[in-house]
């Protein structure tokens, strides 16, 4: 018990770790007479100044270039703008509800402040970045839990949610190595495969990641926990044939996401089949007792509890948080 | 068993005995996930069976110069290598299918079956034996397939192969991802069943 207790020790660590990048990953380049923006309603774009600025400039809709950042060249329509009495703030209504899982760009032209211009500045308007790795975990996790809805992973989650105990020391210990694998996949991919155009590698790179990363925890848990490692050390191996191990970094590699970002939906993938496990090896612990009939004892009635639970976590589609 | 190892029987094999999805229930995710239509079915087996036997014939003709510690890494990299031809090789003359399969192209790397068939068989047997097992198990895997897609095409979207059958959609249930799960637990039952109506008649003449 004292030996999983420091696993999960270490699984905190991982979230405090996430953390501290969160915080160091929101400091973002912007003029430094804008103080904050911010979506505002589904239509709206509020914007701080530092001072007042001038009215007649303000209120001119030419001045403002608004646009997602993915696509530059689609520039959003501006229907009205409301300045506050201070002067000091602006809000854009936009003709159309914003997509705000995008970060939006604004540029200002000329910004006039009593009577003299102080430049023209560009800044980024995005959702609260905590949240948005949040939702990220969580749609990792619920939303898009890769075992329920997106059906990976499947052989090792029927094959090792008989016990609760063997389900929770698999899903910790797949958390841990697809957290460590997925990290040093995101790093390889951003900045070796991609700058000398490597791309079409990604998948004997990956797949080489995941196969060293599980040789390392199987060597570190041989030594450090001799017990877990006779608890399931058979199913370390099949870690590798995890499709969920490979999905993840190819998913980020596709995604472009950054390191916190990768390390959220890592997190997410790995705590996501953790509760699948979980919720999965607590019904077989029943199903045992239960009157099965002959030809569904064992995987057949796993599959249908499986479908019964998938059913159930499609009610958690469309959901999201911030 | 060892006298016994001719093309046929190896085909048979993976076909039926040891088909990979309904009885040895190895590399369930593609059954459940895109076995939606028999067209999908159809191209990820086509997939799987070229990875399947190029990498069980690359294996049994390299065997002798594999370190044994080394092995598993060894089947990986090379499934990984042959992975990517396929995947490539899709993605530019077959664009649309290749759309269609998402993620799983690309996962054939993680599928048990691939890796197991290497460890049990390739590595043991001659290059034309583990040519004829590979194609056993990947025809295995592709009649699995095609037959949960037929299922789930005929009975979800009431067509077969984009043509339409029966004019109506009878359970639009099955065309939903998550059907999957219920088509395999109920084709396992149905194997199971054969399985034991067979057991009892070979009791009973016995």
């Amino acid at each position: 018990m004292a030996r999983l207790r420091r696993i999960t020790y270490l699984t905190l660590g991982f979230l405090l770790l996430a953390y501290l990048l969160v915080f160091s990953g929101c400091a973002g380049s912007q003029n430094r007479f804008i103080k904050k923006t911010s979506f505002r309603g589904t239509h709206s774009i509020l914007i701080t100044f530092a001072g007042p600025v001038d009215e007649e400039w303000a209120t001119k809709a030419s001045n403002y270039r608004v646009y997602e950042k993915p696509d530059p060249d689609i520039v959003l329509k501006i229907s009205t703008i409301e300045l506050s009495t201070n002067r000091q703030t602006v809000i854009l209504h936009f003709e159309e509800p914003l997509n705000q899982n995008q970060p939006h760009m604004v540029t200002m032209r000329g910004i006039m402040t009593e009577g003299k211009s102080v430049g023209t500045a560009i800044v980024k308007v995005r959702k609260l970045y905590l949240g948005y790795l949040f939702s990220i975990l969580i749609g990792a996790m619920l939303v898009q839990n890769f075992v329920f809805t997106k059906y990976l992973g499947l052989c090792v989650f029927f094959g090792t949610s008989q016990k609760r105990s063997t389900a929770v020391g698999m899903g910790v210990t797949f958390t841990i190595v697809i957290v460590a694998s997925a990290m040093m996949s995101w790093f390889l991919y951003q900045f070796f495969l991609k700058p000398f155009h490597l791309d079409f590698l990604q998948i004997i790179v990956f797949i080489g990641l995941v196969s060293l990363s599980v040789q390392a925890v199987d060597t570190i848990l041989r030594k450090v926990n001799p017990m877990l490692f006779k608890a399931f050390g058979v199913y370390l191996v099949l870690v590798i044939a995890n499709c969920i191990i490979l999905a993840v970094p190819l998913i980020l590699a596709d995604n472009e996401y950054n390191a916190a970002e990768s390390l959220m939906l890592a997190l997410g993938a790995g705590l996501g089949f953790l509760i699948a496990l979980f919720l999965m090896s607590s019904v077989r612990e029943r199903l045992e007792l239960a009157n099965v009939p002959p030809t569904y004892r064992g995987l057949p009635i796993a599959f249908v509890v499986a479908g019964l639970f998938a059913l159930a976590f499609l009610g958690f589609s469309g959901m999201s948080i911030f | 068993m060892a006298t016994t190892k001719t093309p046929s029987r190896l085909v048979l094999n993976g076909l039926l005995n040891e088909n990979p999805i309904f009885r040895l229930a190895l590399s369930m995710c593609p059954a459940v996930g895109i076995s939606t239509t028999v067209m999908n079915g159809l191209m990820l087996g086509t997939a799987v069976l070229f990875v399947q036997v190029c990498s069980s014939c690359t294996i049994a003709a390299i065997k002798n110069y594999i370190h044994p510690r080394i092995r598993i890494p060894t089947y990986t990299l090379t499934i990984a290598t042959w992975v990517t031809v396929i995947d490539l090789v899709l993605s530019a003359y077959a664009p649309e299918a290749y759309k269609a399969m998402g993620i799983f192209i690309k996962l054939i790397v993680a599928f048990a079956i691939i890796t197991m068939r290497l460890e049990v068989f390739a590595c043991k047997n001659t290059v034309a034996m583990s040519f004829w097992d590979g194609l056993g198990m990947g025809l295995g895997f592709m009649f699995g397939m095609v037959t949960l897609g037929f299922i789930r095409e005929l009975l979800g979207m009431g067509t077969l192969l984009g043509h339409n059958v029966l004019g109506f959609r009878p359970l639009l249930f099955f065309a939903l991802p998550l059907a999957g799960f219920f088509c395999v637990g109920f084709m396992m039952a149905i194997f199971n069943y054969v399985e034991l109506v067979f057991n009892r008649r070979k009791k009973r003449r016995g």
